[in-house]
């Protein structure tokens, strides 16, 4: 895959998150839904730091883990990550997203 | 609470995690309102290093809803750092206020943090009745003006309106207050004694009619029929039901740091200046009797025909004397829905106690109705 096929994934800041035993609750304010993800979406969010593409979190976090094909896995991280992006959980950009507070993303604001 | 939100409170429950905590930051506030249960000097308040590491425990806990409570939280001059510290730790954040100090810049932070919802209570759309609730002249109409800002900021707004005796009949005008400004509304006319056991505001409550009336409203109960249909006594699975929340998944922690089950149960059941937040949680005898009470273990209320379909409150019962008695506000809401009286109901009629003018509305009720007053 090329570099600008890449897509990078961050956690929205303004956002509820816990772990409730093998699972994670996470709310936005903005929609006031709650969401669990199983093991392998946590997986996924917890990697979600802006920095590290979605090709390579699913390398790393999911194949890397457990017995799935890359292709499915693939295919499964990205339904994940639409529907989370779509409740403004998930950042998704082409380009690296830096942290917020930093001064790029300041920049950006 | 939606169906994912109920079975994440049933897993919280069986592994005894407080999945929601209010915490108040303080109880000094800049109203006075009538029907308060709140000492509102300040008898030495968490400070913003204290309140910081009480958060940091609690979501270390697994605590995700955090209610920001008072008194006036915004009469805390750290109440932004205290707020941001706390969707750094990321918490589901809920507020309550009387929003009189709240301008754009507020509403701003606000959004900015990801505050879940504001509360704030509003009595009437008069000026002259709710201004004289306040005792704060001019506080409807900044509570209004700050509804309106956080409205424009996107934020979710919840309109709570206390009924009593004074403002019962602008109920329906606070309701439209709220469907103008795009607010929730909720309403609840359970007034609480003050948390030292003073029952003198107790006599504020409307009275008996004026209950029956607000529980045949349909556009606050829904199904009438529904709501205030006849008792079916307690079956097996009644008696082994849990009475609420409080202690089970759910505290509350005062300004001063003391934690008990509940705002409306003022059980003692630790400090966390002196105890972590975790092991008051796990530990407290207090709490682990709260836990260990289920309706077959309450005398009188487990015999009683309203028995599975009461509302009965521990915090309440506990005030009166006994968390393992009736709650005798409960016993007359009871009558009032359905017309059929506890036997402690008419124990209380015949004796003529003064409690005879507590009234109140079921906190299982339909979702514009709330739990609890404030």
């Amino acid at each position: 895959m090329s570099e600008n096929q890449k897509r990078y994934v961050a956690r929205s800041t303004a956002i509820a998150a816990r772990a409730l035993g093998d699972e994670l609750m996470i709310m936005s304010a903005i929609s006031s839904t709650l969401f669990t993800l199983n093991e392998t979406a946590m997986a996924i969010w917890e990697a979600a730091d802006g920095a590290t593409s979605l090709e390579e979190i699913v390398s790393a976090r999911i194949c890397g883990r457990y017995d799935v094909v890359p292709e499915v896995a693939m295919k499964d991280a990205e339904e994940v990550v639409a529907e989370l992006a779509g409740h403004g959980l998930l950042l998704v950009s082409p380009e690296p997203i830096a942290p917020a507070g930093s001064p790029v993303s300041k920049e950006l604001a | 609470m939606t169906a994912l939100g109920m079975e994440m409170n049933a897993k919280a429950l069986k592994m005894g995690i407080p999945l929601s905590v209010q915490l108040d930051l303080t109880y000094r506030c800049n109203e006075r309102c009538i029907h308060c249960y709140l000492d509102h000097s300040d008898h030495g308040e968490m400070n913003t290093a204290e309140i910081k590491d009480l958060l940091a425990q609690m979501a270390d806990a697994g605590v995700f809803y955090l209610t920001i409570s008072g008194g006036e939280i915004l009469m805390r001059r750290d109440f932004f750092q205290i707020l941001e510290y706390a969707r750094a730790k990321t918490f589901c954040i809920k507020l309550k206020t009387n929003g009189v100090l709240i301008r754009a810049k507020e509403a701003e932070r606000m959004r900015s943090l990801g505050v879940e919802s504001v509360q704030i209570s509003i009595y009437s759309h008069r000026p002259e009745v709710h201004d004289a609730i306040t005792k704060m002249p001019g506080s409807l109409r900044q509570s209004i003006d700050a509804m309106r800002l956080l409205r424009s900021h996107g934020l979710h707004v919840i309109i709570a309106n206390v009924l009593m005796s004074k403002n019962v009949l602008d109920q329906a005008g606070v309701r439209a207050l709220a469907l103008e400004l795009g607010a929730q509304y909720t309403v609840d006319p359970t007034i609480t004694p003050m948390m030292d056991g003073d029952r003198s505001i107790l006599s504020l409550n409307v009275d008996e009619a004026a209950l029956r009336e607000v529980f045949r409203n349909e556009s606050l109960v829904g199904n009438v029929e529904e709501f205030c249909a006849p008792p079916q006594g307690a079956d097996e699975e009644a008696l082994n039901a849990l009475p609420c929340s409080a202690g089970h998944t759910a505290c509350y922690v005062s300004p001063y740091g003391d934690v008990y089950p509940c705002v409306q149960f003022p059980l003692p059941s630790g400090n966390v200046r002196r105890t972590r937040f975790a092991n008051i949680w796990r530990d407290s005898p207090q709490l682990n009797e709260v836990r260990s009470i289920t309706l077959r273990d309450l005398p009188s209320c487990s015999k009683c025909t309203h028995g599975s379909s009461c509302t009965r409150c521990p915090g309440l019962a506990y005030m009166e004397g006994n968390m393992r008695g009736p709650s005798y506000q409960d016993c007359e809401k009871s009558y009032a829905r359905t017309g059929i009286p506890s036997e402690n109901f008419k124990a209380k009629k015949a004796a003529s106690v003064t409690l005879i003018q507590i009234h109140g509305i079921p906190s299982a009720a339909p979702p514009q109705i709330s739990a609890h007053s404030h």
